[in-house]
C-alpha cells in the first residue's frame, strides 16, 4: 500500500479511486479532517491561522504571497510524505479545483522534484477518453504494488 | 436593530492566509456582514470568459464571475470588499480591474485590500467602517451646509485638531501635536472654544474622527464618531466648494495616506496606505528635523530647490533618510534635499496609491502636509494638474466632523 499524493488535491473522485485500488490518498480532505478533529479548533472545514503561512516558509520564501504559503503548509507535508503521485492537468472545476495558480505550479514542480513514481494525465474530454483515463489510473496504482 | 450591511467578498487567499476571521470581525464590528456571492459552477466559466481577463488562478476566475453577478444584479449586496494576497501580481491586476469594473458599472461602494498573514481586524476597521457608512448613511453624507453650533475633533496620529462652526462658518480652531490622546483633545477643544468665544454648553452637536475617535468621542460624549475617509471627503469638498460632481481627495497623513475618488461628496473608491513610512508625512517631519528647519519652512525651502539633483525614492523611511544624509554629505544644497524629499513622498503616493483610484479633477489636497508647498507642487507635477488646497485644509477632519455632526441637531 503506497501513499499517493493527488493533484488536484481537492478531488474527491481521484481520492476515491486511489482508496478503491488499495492505496492511501494524500489529499486536502486529510488536511481538513486533521484540523476539524483537533481540539480547540472552532470552525470547520478549513481552520487556518496566521501560523500556517509561517509554516509554509519551509517551501516558499517570505516574498511569496501569504495565500501560497498557507496552502503549502497543507500540501508541503503531503508531498514530503508521498511515495507516488497522480497529477491531472487542466481538470474541470467540478472534478477538483485548487484556487491559486502559483501554488499549483509550485506543487507540480515539487512533486516532480521528489522523484517518486508519477502519473501525469490530461483531464478527459469525452466518454471514451474518460474510460482510458480511469484505466490508466488503475494501471498506475496496480503497478505500485501492495494495493488491492 | 438596524439590519447589517451586506458586504460581498471577492477574494483569493484570505482563508489560506489565516485572515478570513479578521475580515469577518472587522465587518461585524461596524454592523457589516461578509458573504460570498453564491453562483453556479457553470456560470463561473461563462462569466469569466465574458469578462475577458485571462487569469489562471481559479479563485480569481471565481472572483470575476462573482463581480459580474453583482454588477448584473443577479445577487444583491450593499457593498463590495475585494481582497487578495499582497505581492501577487496576477491578483493585483484582477483586484484593480474588478474595483474599476464595479465602480463604473454599479453604485456599489467598493474597497480593495491586499493582505498578508499579519493583517488584523484593526487594520481593516477604518475601511470597513467607511464602506458601511457609505452604504448605510447616504442621508447623513448628503449634508452640504453646517447648521447651529457644532464642534468637530480630529484625533490624528501626529496632531489633534478641533473646529467650532456656527451657521456654516468656522469661528474657532485648535491644533497641537498628539501626545496623550485625551489631554491633547481637551486642549485643542479649549483653544477652539476660547477663540470662538463659545461655552461648551452652547455646542449643539459634536463629531469626532481620526485614530483616537472612539476614545475621544466617548470622553466628550460625541453625537457622531466617524472614520476619516468619509469625514475627510465631506470636509474637502465642503472647504473647496466642490460639493457636486467628481473630485479626488488626497490626504498624506502622519501615519497613513488616503486617496479618495469622490462623487457629490461621497467616496466611491478609496485607498488607505500605511505600510511604508517613506511615503508619509512622518518622513517630511524627519527631513525638516535633519535640515534644521521647522516643518512649516520645509515647503518654501523645497520650492527653491530641484528634486532631480538628489536621488531619493524609497518606500522606507530608514533608506529615505540614508539618501538624505548621503546627499547632504556629498554637498547637495538643503533646498535640493528638501525638494527631493517632497518629490519622493509624492512619488511613493502616486505609485502606490493613486494608481488604485480614478483621478478626476479637481484634485484636492488636505491635511497638515497640504501646507507644505513643495509637496503640493511635486504632486501637481506628477499628476499634471493644478492641485487645490482649500483654506483650513489642515483641519479637514475636524471640519468634516463639525459639518456632519450638525445633522444630529434636528434629530435631537
Amino acid at each position: 500500500m503506497a501513499k499517493v499524493f493527488i493533484y488536484p488535491a481537492t478531488s474527491l473522485i481521484l481520492s476515491d479511486l486511489v482508496a478503491r485500488y488499495g492505496h492511501t490518498p494524500l489529499s486536502s480532505a486529510i488536511a481538513i479532517r486533521e484540523r476539524v478533529q483537533t481540539a480547540g479548533i472552532e470552525s470547520a472545514p478549513l481552520q487556518i491561522t496566521p501560523e500556517e503561512p509561517k509554516k509554509g516558509l519551509k517551501w516558499a520564501a517570505v516574498e511569496v504571497p501569504s495565500g501560497v504559503r498557507g496552502r503549502m503548509s497543507l500540501y508541503g507535508p503531503m508531498i514530503e510524505e508521498c511515495e507516488a503521485a497522480i497529477v491531472i492537468n487542466d481538470a474541470d472545476l467540478a472534478f477538483g479545483c485548487m484556487g491559486c495558480a502559483r501554488t499549483n505550479e509550485l506543487i507540480k514542480f515539487l512533486v516532480r522534484e521528489k522523484g517518486v513514481p508519477r502519473l501525469d494525465l490530461d483531464y478527459p474530454k469525452s466518454e471514451e477518453e474518460g474510460v482510458q483515463f480511469v484505466a490508466a489510473i488503475k494501471r498506475f496504482l496496480d503497478g505500485l504494488g501492495g494495493g488491492r | 436593530m438596524t439590519p447589517p450591511v451586506r458586504i460581498a467578498q471577492l477574494s483569493c487567499g484570505p482563508e489560506y492566509s489565516g485572515v478570513q476571521q479578521e475580515i469577518n470581525e472587522a465587518a461585524k464590528s461596524v454592523n457589516g456582514e461578509i458573504f460570498f456571492p453564491d453562483i453556479a459552477l457553470k456560470d463561473i466559466i461563462k462569466d469569466f470568459n465574458e469578462f475577458g481577463l485571462d487569469v489562471r488562478s481559479p479563485d480569481l476566475k471565481l472572483a470575476i464571475a462573482r463581480a459580474k453577478a453583482l454588477v448584473e444584479g443577479r445577487i444583491d449586496a450593499d457593498a463590495v470588499f475585494i481582497a487578495t494576497c499582497f505581492r501577487c501580481a496576477e491578483a493585483a491586476i484582477v483586484r484593480n480591474e474588478l474595483r474599476r469594473y464595479i465602480h463604473t458599472h454599479s453604485k456599489l461602494p467598493v474597497v480593495s485590500y491586499s493582505f498578508t498573514e499579519r493583517t488584523t481586524a484593526g487594520t481593516l476597521l477604518t475601511r470597513m467602517e467607511a464602506l458601511t457608512t457609505i452604504a448605510r448613511r447616504r442621508a447623513l453624507l448628503a449634508r452640504e451646509v453646517q447648521e447651529g453650533i457644532t464642534l468637530g475633533v480630529d484625533s490624528g496620529s501626529s496632531t489633534t485638531k478641533a473646529i467650532v462652526m456656527k451657521d456654516n462658518q468656522i469661528i474657532g480652531t485648535g491644533w497641537q501635536p498628539t501626545t496623550e490622546v485625551l489631554q491633547s483633545a481637551r486642549d485643542v477643544i479649549a483653544h477652539a472654544l476660547t477663540e470662538a468665544r463659545i461655552k461648551r454648553e452652547e455646542i449643539d452637536a459634536v463629531g469626532t474622527t481620526g485614530y483616537g475617535r472612539f476614545l475621544v468621542g466617548r470622553d466628550i460624549n460625541a453625537d457622531l464618531i466617524q472614520e476619516e475617509l468619509t469625514v475627510n471627503s465631506k470636509g474637502a469638498v465642503y472647504l473647496a466648494d466642490r460639493q457636486h460632481g467628481p473630485a479626488t481627495v488626497i490626504d498624506i497623513g502622519g501615519m497613513d495616506n488616503k486617496a479618495i475618488s469622490v462623487q457629490d461628496g461621497i467616496p466611491g473608491t478609496f485607498t488607505m496606505g500605511g505600510i511604508c513610512a517613506g511615503a508619509s508625512g512622518r518622513f517630511l517631519e524627519m527631513t525638516s528635523k535633519r535640515l534644521g528647519v521647522d516643518i512649516t519652512e520645509l515647503g518654501p525651502l523645497a520650492m527653491k530647490g530641484f528634486s532631480r539633483n538628489v536621488p531619493m525614492n524609497s518606500y522606507c523611511i530608514v533608506f529615505g533618510t540614508q539618501s538624505l544624509v548621503n546627499a547632504l554629505a556629498a554637498g547637495s544644497s538643503r533646498e535640493d534635499v528638501a525638494a527631493a524629499a517632497c518629490h519622493s513622498v509624492a512619488e511613493q503616493v502616486f505609485e502606490q496609491q493613486l494608481q488604485e483610484v480614478d483621478i478626476k479633477e479637481p484634485v484636492i489636497m488636505v491635511g497638515g502636509t497640504s501646507l507644505i508647498e513643495g509637496l503640493v507642487h511635486a504632486m501637481g507635477e506628477l499628476l499634471q494638474t493644478k492641485i487645490m488646497v482649500p483654506k483650513h485644509s489642515q483641519y479637514i477632519g475636524a471640519v468634516g466632523s463639525a459639518l456632519l455632526a450638525s445633522g444630529f441637531i434636528r434629530e435631537r
